[in-house]
């Protein structure tokens, strides 16, 4: 037990309506790098949050160098020998890098002192910093050393990184693995939350694999390779296709060529030369861990975006690339965001109401810029009876509904009008299991009566299960499409972990 | 053992009736303010209080200035709606206002000897386009360069009130005014009408009426009003839906402008009845006051007026009864904003004491 730092024992965590963290069991050995691999929503940031003191457990003990650990707040945590970098960072970006440090430290330092501390953590920790400079001046990868500095100031026993790497170049990624190597020589032990399976394999020496909330495995990386690894942190995916695809025509009506776009922003990807066609009645599913150009990719598909820099999307032989939503819909596609509270929905007005967010040709919702209230009274109670939302009726507020009613009504709004294309991003992400199998059902009807879907989803067995053909975003590059009920599991999984064989 | 200082936490439901009360908590809330400071400068607060808010109101000509004071109020905060509920803080109703004196109190000076029945309207829809330009420069600027609106917007009341000032000294004083900076008084057809003999409410509570009426309208039953309210709740949904924001910024403000603008104007050619330094007691800014107290809805903004305005009164009563200041009509109007931004905060957040170990 001696070379062990932390124990942690039977972590349970529940939210309403998800069990983040199920009995949770793992210990951490000292002096080392542990990764917590596992998709979005496996539960890693819940647990790290718990360790940080941002979220109490509902059951389970920690033990940090055998003794129990349990904190309330990231202070205490800090004090007790836990830092955390955070994959956004926390920074003043009119302050200078000195200045947020001064603000970021618990105890009160002056600057002689800091500076004196500082060249000592920069030269032996390969983390150069110009004290003067204003955040806005640094580059993400500046930014997440400042964080680190400051962490280190507090000279933690263990510290947890979050997706370090998610907004670093591959040149910085290299100097943080450096610096590092360097803390953990010097007898610190990391814990590093990655879904990026290269990076478990190249700097960590023992991986733990989560996956809905629970421990799949805990291991050393020594005999593992990114396929075993995906394969765990994927699981056994079902290759239950109840779907027919013999309506499949070779007509292609959507046609993605090209598409780049630069954002200039560390929160954003880039888009990197995405092509992809779909054809008459095709259910086209792009997998990918969040984070990988998904929203921007979908900001483009629904013309919320047009300010690409080359490219083009071709439908029925129309150049639409520099449509806006409004005009997209016109010409019959239609679109159901990630988000459904302000954005594909707005909280705050009536079902009703709501209905006025997606107005189609056939649509009889206006005249003369006058609202017809009956008409999208008549359509709104059609939606909730056709996919039978529960709701008390169509005055009630779209915030008053559950995540799945609600989504079935934006789902039913946006299929009601039969579109020749429906573009939609994680369809059933965060709602419950009956909802979830509902709208699985009328996306396959939907196609078979010859609508082209384009799924956005982050949740593989979604796609497994409804898609004809899939392709995966990394790093907003689009791979090449595999039929879907050919396609290996692993194959996907070295994919999504951005490893291309 | 729990901490010293509540923090403030999100309240996850919150309540539609106490969103209700919210303006009438704050009144309430003000008068007991008000009267511990009239107590404080040594009045009786019962007195201090009927001298500033019943006696005022308790003739029918006191009726009647409450009318006139509510009119360009009511007005311009309906205005302001159109702004505030897409979430742009026009703050600079008080420049519109002095733009749309100066458009149609210029065609006012221009026809000074004409008496004719076009004058009056063609007066008004002048004030009205001066009002809407003048707004529409910090909603181009905002639409254009990405400028915050609030600080365009108020810096703009300030360039307008040296224009007004300029005009007034310099080439539209009144030649026979005996170098007093002001300008040639409008022709009888250049007044708004009287609604009733020897009382100063005039037309312009009509226009205000009507034009509170057709905001209503736009609000509650056309797409334009739909999307002003969604762009104001969800940027983001309002993109999603293909809104053309930019449009809607340029309409807020140039509506917002022109019903500010009509508001200046018939202060100059209702009450006034010509053009001078001092046209307005800050209406523009305190139409911001009476558009939140009314709940950015048209019937709250009737009654909002009629309270702010009251305030207004009052302080000249106390000036002149109390002998104090009349800025205490300031402070009053600073208590209501004051406590009711404050009972707004409590609606969406609550207070708690966090436990400590």
């Amino acid at each position: 037990m001696s070379d062990t730092i932390l124990n942690i024992e039977n972590i349970t965590k529940s939210f309403p309506r998800v069990m983040a963290n199920k009995k949770v069991t793992f210990d951490i050995k000292k002096n080392a790098v542990h990764a917590i691999l596992g998709e979005n929503g496996a539960g890693k940031s819940t647990l790290v949050k718990i360790l940080y003191g941002l979220l109490e457990p509902d059951e389970g003990n920690i033990k940090l160098n055998n003794k129990d650990f349990k904190v309330n707040s990231p202070a205490e945590a800090r004090k007790q020998g836990i830092g955390m970098v955070f994959q956004h960072f926390s920074l003043f970006d009119s302050l200078s890098v000195k200045e947020n440090l001064i603000l970021g430290i618990d105890e009160k330092m002056s600057y002689s002192d800091l500076e004196n501390k500082l060249q000592n953590i920069s030269s032996r920790y390969n983390l150069p910093l110009d004290l003067d400079a204003p955040i806005t001046a640094l580059s993400a990868g500046e930014k997440q050393r400042v964080e680190i500095v400051r962490i280190l100031l507090q000279d933690p026993q263990i510290l947890i990184m979050d997706e370090p790497t998610s907004v670093l170049t591959p040149q910085e990624v290299e100097s943080l693995f450096v610096t590092l190597n360097a803390l953990v020589k010097e007898g610190r032990t990391i814990l590093y939350i990655t879904h990026k399976l290269e990076e478990v394999i190249s700097i960590c020496d023992t991986v733990t694999i989560m996956r809905s909330g629970e421990i799949i495995d805990t291991s050393s990386t020594s005999n593992q390779t990114a396929k075993t690894l995906a394969t765990k942190m994927l699981g056994q995916k079902l290759d239950d296709l109840k779907t027919n695809y013999g309506h499949i025509n070779d007509e292609v009506n959507f046609e993605v060529k090209n598409i780049s776009c630069d954002f200039n922003d560390p929160f954003l990807t880039d888009l990197k030369n995405i092509s992809f066609q779909v054809r008459v009645g095709e259910i086209y599913g792009i997998a990918g861990v969040a984070g990988n150009g998904q929203s921007e990719l979908m900001d483009i598909l629904t013309g919320e975006n047009i300010n690409i820099k080359s490219g083009s999307i071709t439908f029925d032989s129309k150049k639409i690339e520099k449509y806006g939503p409004q005009k997209r819909r016109d010409l019959s596609i239609s679109f159901v965001p990630e988000n459904r509270l302000g954005h594909s929905a707005v909280p705050e007005l009536s079902l009703s109401e709501n209905i006025l967010l997606s107005q189609f040709p056939e649509n009889n919702f206006i005249k003369n810029g006058i609202i017809l209230k009956n008409n999208v009274d008549d359509f709104a109670n059609n939606v909730i009876n056709d996919f039978k939302v529960i709701t008390p009726g169509n005055d009630a507020k779209a915030s008053s509904l559950s995540g799945g009613n609600l989504q079935k009504y934006v789902i039913g709004r946006e299929i009601s009008s039969k579109p020749k294309i429906l573009i939609i991003s994680h369809p059933t992400w965060g709602i419950d299991a009956g909802a979830e199998h509902s709208i699985r059902e009328s996306l396959i009807e939907l196609s078979q009566n010859g609508t082209s879907i384009i799924v956005i989803s982050q949740d593989l067995d979604e796609l497994i299960e409804i898609t004809h053909k899939i392709s995966v975003i990394y790093d907003g590059n689009l791979s090449k499409p595999f039929k879907t009920s050919e396609v290996e599991i692993e194959k996907l999984g070295l994919l999504m972990g951005g490893k291309n064989e | 053992m729990n901490s010293l200082f509540p923090s403030i936490v999100f309240r996850s439901q919150s309540s539609g009736l106490m969103n209700f009360f919210v303006p009438i908590i704050s009144i309430i809330l003000t008068l007991i303010t008000g009267s511990i400071i009239f107590v404080l400068l040594g009045f009786d607060p019962v007195y201090a209080l009927y001298t500033f808010f019943i006696s005022p109101i308790s003739s029918t000509y006191g009726i009647s200035e409450l009318f006139v004071k509510a009119t360009p109020l009511a007005l311009i905060a309906i205005g302001l709606s159109f702004c505030f509920k897409n979430n742009i803080y026009n703050i600079g109703a008080e420049g519109q206002l002095t733009m749309g004196a100066i458009f149609g109190g210029g065609i006012g000076i221009l026809f000074h000897d004409t008496n004719a029945f076009w004058l009056l309207p063609f007066m008004i829809f002048a004030g009205a386009i001066g009002g809407a330009l003048w707004g529409l420069i910090p909603a181009i600027l905002k639409t254009k360069f990405n400028t915050n609106e609030i600080l365009t917007s108020l810096m703009l009341v300030y360039v307008a009130l040296f224009i007004l000032d300029y005009l007034v000294v310099g080439p539209w004083k009144d030649p026979f005014g005996y170098s007093f900076p002001k300008s040639r008084p409008f022709s009888e057809s250049g007044r708004m009408p009287l609604l009733f003999d020897g009382l100063r409410v005039h037309f312009g509570l009509i226009i205000t009426l009507f034009l509170i009426f057709v905001s209503w309208f736009i609000f509650s039953k056309t797409i334009f009003g739909f999307q002003l309210k969604v762009s104001g709740y969800s940027p983001k949904a309002a993109r999603y839906a293909g809104f053309n924001q930019t449009t809607l910024v340029l309409f807020a403000f140039a509506i917002c402008g022109a019903f500010a603008g009509i508001a200046g104007l018939a202060e100059v050619s209702g009450p006034i009845g010509l053009l001078y330094r001092d046209i307005s007691p800050n209406y523009g800014f305190t139409a911001i006051i009476v558009a939140f107290l009314g709940r950015l809805h048209p019937i709250g903004i009737i009654f909002a007026s009629l309270v702010i305005a009251l305030t207004y009164l009052g302080a000249e009563d106390a000036q002149l009864f109390l002998q104090i200041p009349s800025a205490v009509g300031f402070i009053f109007q600073g208590l209501v904003l004051f406590y009711l931004l404050g009972a707004e905060l409590l609606i969406n957040y609550k207070l708690t004491y966090k436990k400590l170990l």
